[in-house]
């Protein structure tokens, strides 16, 4: 993994950003940073396998990186026995003719191939005979499940194992959903993929929401487990105490910053693991006839390639790295919040990472992830102070004022929306351009 | 027979009316989305935010009318409105043009890069619409509330099930009738429809027969801008307008897009019907017309309802994926691939 001297430059460059906020403003804030930049590069990783690697357009990110989250809570958190006892047997039954429904409906499908127009009629019935038993069971188990306790829980609950499993799982959970969406939208035109993980994402986002049994919707599941210790512990720890007073530095301070110094450890890990494997696909034959494919499609295929399976496989593998992130970011979070999932936030943020990073290159999309972060945060006081200062000529309370200052927000949207544009136009090869072997 | 005609009220009164005017309201984005797929080749994800900007534009018009003392009688005064927001809203689209989209053009670049750089557009549009307006809700319906209420429709037949339909959804049905007749009027009768309609078909042969391009990128652009901007306008008079509305929008005006068949503008509006009204046979619940239409003791406990409402946009997802399973090309027959 050779660098040239400028790639350097830029993370030095990074680095540097990074510690002035820790001098400047505090370094529980730079270290905050820090996480959420390298949780954004791994998302902008898994986009930039999809994109970089294959040329697929996948504008459903957020579902992705919900699914992941979705895991953190379903992994972590204790299971709520009451509740199973009150409707686990319904909704057990309910997934199982959900399934049997699924594999029903394919098999009359594939059977009455001869039949005609009648085709859509039986395929129809089976589908719509298995949702009604679907329903039968698993509405009144719902019911059930969403009375007991419902202040508190009001849902199935999860497994209770330690939260690190579930970034595994998260991976599983998108990689899951990636397989549903690419079989049906892949090989057919490319808008259709863009069009299809749009839909998903949306329509998972609203699972999420809605499911109370599964998720508590909008009532959110706080209090996950962590992986690393609690400030409140550390604080009583006189181990720690000593050790802090020692260091000379306040036993508050000292123990927030260990412990996102603990999460930056356990992300960073992950970010290397990512990013050596995502390199050595890369450099690989596999990555090689990646390469092919997506610079020119018909080649490819006239060369025996099957691009169709290849185009899955790389789509899935990308959903999973972004369901990973997901899970990560939720262990972060502490809580599972189905409504903090903003489309612009995690599909289109991401977009801009690695389109100004460098697609192609992974070493661009990590540097896009931090870079756009970083910004994406700082933008905030940033444009406040520019449009207070720019309108500092008016009248105090002047409406035309007011309403700017208060519009400095949504400057955001424009602001990202105009660098992406201008990346794509006058640099689109990004940061960090993708390296021609 | 009471009891039947009771039911079909019901089912008059929350599917039909309903239904027609969220159907026209889709019929009309998905020809937009349609007209841009036929002449520039890629599904504008920007669609949504056009809607929004042109409607943002008409809703500023509407104020500054209404505070002018303005009506327009029983009718919405946004209907008066609605040529200065297409006027802005067509500024829009040729300004981008001509900024962003006209330099892939030159380039002939894939279909892919214009569905990103249209992403690009999308977000820009939706911040200056909420650096505009801001992102609440406003309401600007003016005018009349309803052509028939309820009661009414009750005191007249004596059934007692009610029939209410509101002055948007009526003013949306002809509208939207009204501007499809044009539109097809346009393309098949005019010169520069048919023009049109040969560039979208083989643009090569279209280019060697003299048809000059860039007259024709425009007058799409015209097109849908102008069509973006009524649909926009006639969700927002029959629903309320939310910026964030029109990107969750999107979703249903693709699928009716695809449904029909991608650059078919006559599949679009079947497109657009069928998805507004699988949207609300789905999530419709039965439970009075099954009441009214089996004996007394079978009546049923639940909502009998196939989907609940929170799911309203899956339902259209689930066609989509029907479609591209089953046909891919769409009812009509569109362009696939």
């Amino acid at each position: 993994m050779t660098m040239s001297g400028r790639n350097i430059g830029l993370f030095a460059l990074m680095a540097l950003l990074l510690m002035s906020v820790g001098f400047i403003q505090s370094w529980d804030v730079s270290l905050t940073l820090l996480n959420l930049c390298i949780i954004s590069a791994i998302m902008a990783l898994g986009v930039n396998i999809q994109w970089g690697y294959a040329g697929l357009f996948n504008v459903g990110t957020m579902g992705f990186a919900a699914l992941g989250g979705l895991a953190a809570m379903l992994v972590s958190v204790p299971p709520v026995t009451a509740a199973w006892e009150a409707g686990g047997a319904g909704v057990v039954g309910g997934i199982v003719a959900a399934v049997v429904t699924v594999i029903a409906g394919m098999y009359a499908w594939r059977k009455t191939a001869d039949m005609g127009r009648s085709r859509y009629w039986v395929t129809g019935l089976v589908v719509l005979v298995g949702y009604v038993v679907l329903r039968s069971l698993i509405d009144p188990a719902v019911s059930a499940i969403e009375k007991v306790d419902a202040t508190k829980a009001g849902y199935l609950g999860g497994f209770g194992l330690p939260i690190i499993f579930s970034w595994l799982v998260g991976g599983v959970f998108a990689a899951g959903a990636a397989w549903v969406v690419g079989r049906i939208s892949l090989g057919l035109r490319s808008d259709y993929l863009a069009i299809a993980t749009l839909g998903i994402s949306e329509i998972i986002i609203y699972m999420l929401k809605f499911e109370d049994w599964l998720t508590r919707g909008v009532k959110n599941v706080a209090g996950l487990p962590r992986p690393v210790p609690y400030e409140v512990d550390l604080n009583e720890s006189a181990g720690f105490q000593s050790w802090a007073t020692g260091m000379g530095l306040e036993v508050e301070t000292a123990s927030s910053i260990l412990v996102k110094l603990c999460y930056a450890g356990l992300f960073s890990i992950v970010l290397l693991v990512v990013l050596y494997l995502s390199e050595v696909a890369l450099r690989s034959p596999w990555g090689r006839m990646m390469r092919a494919i997506r610079d020119n499609e018909t080649a490819a295929a006239a060369m025996g390639k099957n691009v169709t399976s290849r185009h899955l496989q790389v789509f899935i593998l990308g959903s999973a790295v972004i369901g990973v992130a997901g899970a990560m970011l939720t262990t972060l979070d502490g809580q599972f919040t189905p409504t903090t999932y903003q489309p612009l936030r995690f599909t289109f943020l991401i977009w801009v990472m690695v389109i100004v990073g460098g697609s192609g290159n992974n070493w661009g999309a990590v540097l896009g992830g931090f870079v756009i972060w970083f910004f994406w945060i700082e933008a905030e006081p940033i444009g406040h102070w520019l449009m207070s200062t720019l309108t500092s000529g008016m009248e105090e309370g002047h409406w035309l004022r007011l309403h700017l200052i208060e519009s400095a927000a949504h400057m955001r949207l424009l602001t990202m929306g105009l660098v992406l544009l201008l990346v794509l136009r006058f640099a689109p090869r990004g940061l960090i351009p993708e390296v021609k072997r | 027979m009471t009891d039947f005609l009771n039911a079909l009220v019901i089912l008059a009164n929350f599917i039909l009316v309903p239904g027609l005017a969220y159907g026209s309201q889709l019929a009309l984005g998905a020809l937009g989305v349609t007209l841009v797929y036929g002449v520039l080749r890629f599904s504008n994800f920007a669609h949504g935010e056009t809607m929004a900007f042109g409607t943002m534009l008409v809703i500023l018009v509407t104020w500054m009318l209404q505070g002018a003392g303005a009506s327009f009688g029983p009718l919405p005064t946004a209907l008066l409105a609605l040529p200065i927001g297409i006027a802005g809203a067509v500024v829009l689209c040729l300004v981008t043009d001509r900024l962003v989209y006209r330099y892939y053009r030159r380039q002939r670049a894939s279909s892919v890069i214009y569905l990103i750089v249209s992403v690009g557009v999308m977000f820009v549009y939706n911040g200056l619409i909420r650096f505009v307006i801001g992102p609440r809700d406003q309401n600007f319906t003016d005018g009349q509330r309803f052509i028939m209420k309820a009661r009414e429709f009750k005191n007249m037949t004596g059934l007692n099930e009610g029939l209410a339909i509101k002055t948007t959804q009526a003013v949306t049905l002809g509208t939207a009738v009204v501007t499809v007749g044009i539109v097809f009027w346009f393309l098949n009768k005019t010169r520069t429809g048919k023009s049109m309609r040969a560039f979208s078909d083989n643009e090569d042969l279209a280019l060697l027969s003299g048809i000059n391009p860039d007259r024709v990128v425009m007058i799409a652009w015209i097109m849908t801008a102008a069509l973006a901007t009524i649909a926009g306008t006639l969700y927002g008079l029959d629903k309320s307008f939310k910026p964030f509305v029109y990107l969750q929008l999107l979703l249903p005006i693709f699928a009716a897009a695809i449904v029909g068949g991608v650059g078919n503008p006559l599949g679009a509006i079947a497109g657009g019907f069928v998805i507004a009204f699988s949207e609300l046979f789905v999530t419709f619940a039965y439970k009075r017309v099954v009441t009214y239409m089996v004996p007394e003791s079978m009546a049923p406990e639940g909502l009998v309802q196939i989907l609940s409402t929170d799911y309203k946009f899956a339902v259209s997802f689930m066609i989509l994926v029907i479609v591209l399973l089953v046909k891919p090309t769409g009812i009509f027959s569109g362009k696939s691939l």
